[in-house]
């Protein structure tokens, strides 16, 4: 089984974003950046599906300019020494590609996963930027292959797959696919490791190949900006909460004045 | 012409849940602005025709068998089926598990744009705008679909839901067919939880506590009869979930749950940005924190500066002497 791991470069999780007065996108010139968090759970997963012998090879594809090299390479280096991680990485960069909508990217990735084979594809359940949650789902439609969304928990006998998924009030839900299929990692799944020295110096020697449009056969009259569906029309900063209030006094004074100010005040008790 | 507004009513054995209505209430102003009728399908065995009461005139139905085990890609061939019937413009459902799960696939299918988990729908010079959280609520994007049929899954907790109007619904049952994919996925086993909880996404009052709770023991002496004496869901932050005093299912924040309740209680939570992500557009927001520096106060509606092992007891007692919560 070959496993393919879709990893996108965000903006790290505790990065400031600020909305400029004239409602443009987000100022990103002085963030740092890092792999979507939930794509990190992907990528272990596949790893310890290669290290119980599950999967043959691992192939990690990302839809990014060159400026993604450096985290592509962060997930190229994790991995046990002899068993080295992922064998190589796909970037997919054109032009063409600019201003994609979700389902856009889920076009590029999925003409990716086919070209190179692929038979179960591990994505983030969310990327921490744009916060969708569509686009692995909607590479699995493209494909016509089943889809679970936000895995806790993830079985591989074969080809019979057994994947655990939280679903409402508590509840979770045991659902049987066979490959070829798409799984999207939640918080749960495992704990992903770290890059270590070794598996730094050998991932500078794995191919990052670097696969446009035309090498996809894709049409590009379904990607990029002049294809998207979804566009913005404009940015705000969050909106601003009233100035807090600090209760004072002794505890017990404290909590009753608490209690009554949410149910009298906020009036949601 | 495409128009009129359709409403994914999710259900809870087989009563619509709280999303139905607050969708159902939104849609019909909605279409009061942007003309059309307001439809609504119900996926599985339930009690459809009462929505009509809430404005919606037709109520589609996919009812087989496969809808009692299956919600992973089935969902995707029922809502397309309502779409051919409906030919609606616009497409609600609440950002729940299986719509997420469920209407990236439509959207592919049907060749429609989605805006996912979004807060606010308005209209604007006749175009209906979804205003969604990005950034994880760093960063509001105002965004508009082109499609003819556009999907918007919403926040639960984004709007009221209003009393019933008093119509009635005609309910017209779907034949839905599956593609291979689809099928290709199963549902083989529900796992209930150790207690009945209301879901944290859907939840309307929640208390969290923080790492200093300090084992799931006090998370039980303090945090849950909290919760309980307030009619509360309980929920965590990470590092108390990563030191294994709650459960992940209870982890609130850039990495777990989106809330979005009325009320929200950060007991010894310091207010992380990665923290925030899951709870800012709460509407009310209290913190109890021994340091009256924690950045939490900066997003506090009203703060206590003190320490929980003194604060939560005394709150569960006045909470049950006030009889909130009954
Ligand atoms: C990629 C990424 C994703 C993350 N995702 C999440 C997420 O989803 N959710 C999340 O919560 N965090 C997340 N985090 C972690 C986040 O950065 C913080 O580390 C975490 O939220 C801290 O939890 P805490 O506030 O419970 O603990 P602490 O940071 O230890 O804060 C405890 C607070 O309690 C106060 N306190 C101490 N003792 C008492 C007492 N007895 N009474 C009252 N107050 C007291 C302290 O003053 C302090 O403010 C993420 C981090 C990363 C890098
Ligand atoms: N540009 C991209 N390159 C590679 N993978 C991506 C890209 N965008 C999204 N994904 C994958 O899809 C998941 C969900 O992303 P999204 O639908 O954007 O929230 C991410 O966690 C990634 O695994």
């Amino acid at each position: 089984m070959k496993v393919g791991v879709c990893i996108k470069r965000v903006p790290g999780s505790d990065s400031r974003i600020n909305v400029g007065d004239d409602a443009q996108g987000p100022d990103l010139a002085d963030v740092g950046w890092e792999v979507n968090p939930y794509d990190s759970f992907a990528l272990e997963e596949a790893l310890q599906l290669q290290e119980s012998g599950a999967a043959s090879d691992v192939v990690v594809f990302t839809v990014c300019g060159p400026e993604g090299d450096a985290k592509i390479r962060d997930a190229l280096a994790i991995g046990k020494r002899g068993k080295c991680g992922a064998s190589k990485a796909v970037r997919l960069d054109d032009p063409a590609f600019a201003g994609s909508d979700a389902i856009g990217v889920a076009r590029i990735l999925a003409a990716a996963v086919k070209k190179e084979g692929i038979d179960m594809v591990i994505a983030g359940k969310q990327s921490i930027d744009g916060d969708s949650a569509q686009v692995p789902a909607m590479m699995a439609e493209i494909l016509g292959w089943p889809s679970v969304c936000e895995v806790t928990d993830l079985e591989v006998d074969g080809s019979a797959i057994k994947a655990w998924r939280a679903a409402g009030s508590g509840k979770r839900e045991v659902v049987a696919l066979s490959l070829p299929c798409v799984i999207t990692a939640d918080k749960g799944l495992n704990t992903p490791r770290y890059p270590t020295l070794p598996g730094i110096m050998a991932a500078k020697r794995k191919p990052i190949e670097v696969v446009d449009a035309g090498a996809l056969g894709l049409d590009t009259s379904t990607v990029g900006a002049s294809a998207a569906l979804v566009t913005v029309a404009k940015w705000s900063p969050p909106p601003a909460r009233p100035q807090g209030r600090i209760l004072e006094g002794d505890a017990s004074a404290v909590v009753a004045e608490l209690i009554t100010l949410l149910r009298d005040e906020a009036k949601v008790l | 012409m495409a128009s009129g507004i359709l409403v994914v009513c999710e259900h809870e054995d087989g009563a619509p849940k709280k999303t139905a209505y607050e969708l159902l209430s939104k849609a019909r102003s909605l279409a009061a602005e942007l003309g059309g009728d307001v439809s609504a399908v119900v996926i599985g065995s339930a009690n459809a025709a009462n929505l009509g009461e809430y404005g919606a005139s037709v109520v589609y139905t996919a009812d087989g068998s496969e809808f009692s085990s299956d919600g992973t890609g089935s969902w995707a061939s029922a809502l397309a089926a309502a779409i051919v019937e409906a030919d609606p413009a616009v497409v609600l459902g609440a950002a729940s598990v299986d719509i997420r799960s469920a209407f990236p696939r439509l959207a592919v299918r049907i060749g429609a744009g989605m805006a996912s988990d979004c807060t606010d729908l308005f209209i604007q010079d006749g175009v209906l705008i979804a205003r969604r959280p990005m950034y994880a609520g760093k960063a509001f994007a105002d965004v508009s679909i082109s499609s003819s049929v556009a999907l918007y899954s919403v926040r639960p907790n984004s709007f009221p839901g209003a009393a019933p109007v008093g119509g009635s619904a005609t309910v017209s049952p779907l034949s839905v067919s599956h593609s291979e994919a689809e099928l290709a996925s199963k549902i083989v086993g529900v796992e209930a939880p150790k207690s009945e909880t209301i879901d944290l996404t859907e939840a309307n009052l929640i208390v969290s506590g923080g790492r200093p709770v300090d084992s799931s023991e006090n998370f039980d002496r303090l945090i849950r009869p909290l919760a309980e004496a307030l009619g509360a869901t309980v929920g965590a932050s990470r590092a108390a979930v990563d030191a294994g005093y709650a459960p992940h299912n209870e982890q609130v924040g850039q990495t777990g749950k989106v809330v979005n309740p009325s009320l929200y209680i950060a007991a010894a939570i310091s207010g992380a940005i990665q923290h925030l992500a899951g709870m800012r557009t709460s509407r009310v927001i209290v913190a109890i924190n021994k340091n009256p520096e924690a950045p939490i106060f900066q997003h506090a509606t009203y703060g206590i500066v003190g320490d929980i092992f003194e604060i939560c007891p005394l709150l569960t007692e006045e909470a049950k002497r006030q009889g909130i919560g009954r």
